[in-house]
């Protein structure tokens, strides 16, 4: 059985106990009463139409022709109801006369399918477009200014029989170089990355964990966090700690070997 | 002469207001600017002007016209993916710039970005930018990348969209180790000469992928050629097109992931 919902329910419970109370003080016959026996249809009439203000009386003239013609003559055209006289049997059989009372309630989702909650939404102008002009502008003044009083660096013609000592890849590239130190240029150079970038694709295909909240994914979030830190740590290295030769050096004590 | 003066720029103030109801009634106005636009005539803030600015916007377009309002928090995305996106149009911008005085051969490449940097209004300025907007763009998009993962927005149903960006982070990184060697001085030959040696250890067919990519067994001016035309045309080509879908995707998928 579905569950009423709270609303719904409080309001039966109300009219429940609103018709328990007016059948205690005005002492009327049962309304259940009234409508199995024809001869108090008068009684009944006037009892929902004093008591229950809520029905408007031309509601209940209707109710009542309806009732006559169903009760002498089933096949009566839908005419006859307009000229029908004023005998008629109650229809209303609910608690106080009521014509209508709460059979079932049937929620949304039992008959529908839906999918889609409403969300919290705003609207993308003025609010997105705002952020995202301000994030604009601050960018291009931080590249602007930065631009101003640092120089790209220009070396001195290329020369392909002066090799510089060290000669470094692009600072993204250092953690490759800096694992060339320790690996086989194969697999320092070809392998690991290949794996690496292959294995960053494959993410959502091997994370099979339906959940984004952090503390579901501690160890996914350990390990993307070792993976990046590894990286980030061999790229450093391979900046700043390594001089002549690509040997190790500190950079405090014999200078920065490092263009950008 | 102290009495007539308010007079007179109240006139002024009229004279003024006149005209711009006049421009802004005209068809030509009202043929430009679509109706939401701000500058149309008794622009209201209203939702379904709210609507119309996103919608009538070939660039806001990109956008739906509301967002899930954990969405626009600058705290969940920090703007990255926009960022990048917006980087890549600044080198885009200066990238055009720069090409009015670059020549891609090895006799000619070094003089250009030093007469480019000696010679020409905003040369340096606009070189400056360029290379500092690449380095922060290899850096924006790889944060990017981690806020991604760490916000668990490759799962179901962005899985796809992940692989797209993975690709997407190795074209951006392409587009700056392509664009290092143009310079043509000791740091672009040297970085490259490591980068490709590395590339040149591919199992099976790494001479040839080594060949491809030098035109020829040693850097020189094919290598600069070829480089240049990857920097300039086919990896930004390449870019567009996965940024197209990139973007497309994150509205297919049903916007930004989250709230967490």
């Amino acid at each position: 059985m579905t569950e009423i919902p709270e609303h719904l329910r409080k309001r039966a419970e109300a009219a429940k106990a609103k018709a328990e109370g007016k059948k205690a003080g005005e002492a009327a016959p049962a309304a259940a009463d009234a409508a199995a026996a024809p001869a108090a249809m008068a009684a009944a009439a006037p009892a929902g139409g004093g008591g229950g203000d809520k029905i408007p009386d031309y509601l209940f003239d209707r109710g009542r022709s309806a009732a006559q013609n169903a009760g002498l003559a089933v096949a009566a055209p839908a005419g006859a109801v307009a000229t029908a006289p004023a005998d008629t049997r109650p229809v209303a059989s609910g608690p106080g006369g009521h014509t209508q009372r709460l059979l079932t309630v049937v929620k949304s989702g039992s008959i529908q399918d839906v999918r889609a909650t409403p969300q919290d939404k705003v609207h993308t102008w003025p609010h997105l477009i705002v952020a995202e002009f301000v994030a604009a502008l601050l960018i291009t003044a931080f590249t602007f200014i930065f631009s101003v009083f640092v120089n790209a660096p220009l070396l001195e013609l290329a020369n392909l029989n002066r090799t510089p000592n060290p000669s470094k890849a692009p600072w993204y590239f250092l953690g490759l170089q800096e694992l060339l130190t320790m690996f086989h240029p194969m697999v320092a150079g070809v392998t690991i990355p290949g794996m690496g970038l292959f294995v960053l694709g494959m993410a959502p295909y091997v994370d099979k964990n339906p959940s984004n909240k952090p503390e579901d994914r501690k160890f996914t979030i350990a390990l993307m966090t070792v993976f990046l830190m590894f990286w980030a740590v061999l790229v450093c290295i391979g900046s700043f700690f390594r001089g002549p030769g690509f040997n190790f050096v500190f950079p405090w004590t014999r200078g920065l070997f490092f263009e950008l | 002469m102290a009495k007539t003066a308010p007079r007179r720029s109240e006139q002024l103030s009229d004279k003024v207001s006149e005209v711009t109801g006049k421009v802004q009634d005209s068809q030509a106005w009202n043929s430009i600017f679509r109706p939401g636009s701000i500058f149309r005539k008794g622009y209201t803030d209203s939702p379904r002007n709210r609507s119309y600015v996103i919608m009538n916007s070939v660039l806001y377009h990109l956008h739906p016209v509301k967002v899930k309002r954990h969405a626009v928090k600058v705290s969940y995305t920090l703007c990255l993916g926009g960022l990048s996106f917006f980087l890549f149009i600044l080198l885009t911008v200066t990238g055009i710039f720069l090409m009015f005085f670059y020549r891609p051969t090895a006799a000619q490449a070094w003089d250009d970005i030093y007469s480019l940097q000696t010679a020409v209004a905003f040369g340096l300025l606009v070189r400056n930018m360029h290379r500092w907007g690449a380095h922060l763009m290899v850096l924006s998009v790889f944060l990017h990348m981690a806020r991604v993962f760490y916000h668990g927005a490759y799962k179901p149903p962005r899985e796809f969209n992940w692989v797209i960006g993975v690709m997407l982070l190795q074209f951006t990184l392409l587009l700056s180790f392509t664009g290092y060697l143009l310079p043509w001085d000791q740091l672009a030959l040297w970085a490259v000469t490591v980068g490709t040696n590395m590339m040149g250890y591919t199992p099976v067919f790494g001479k040839q992928v080594r060949f491809v990519l030098l035109g020829g067994f040693e850097i020189g001016s094919n290598t600069l050629l070829r480089w240049y035309v990857l920097h300039v045309l086919m990896l930004p080509f390449v870019t567009v097109i996965f940024m197209a879908i990139h973007f497309w995707r994150v509205r297919k998928d049903g916007g930004i992931s989250g709230p967490l």
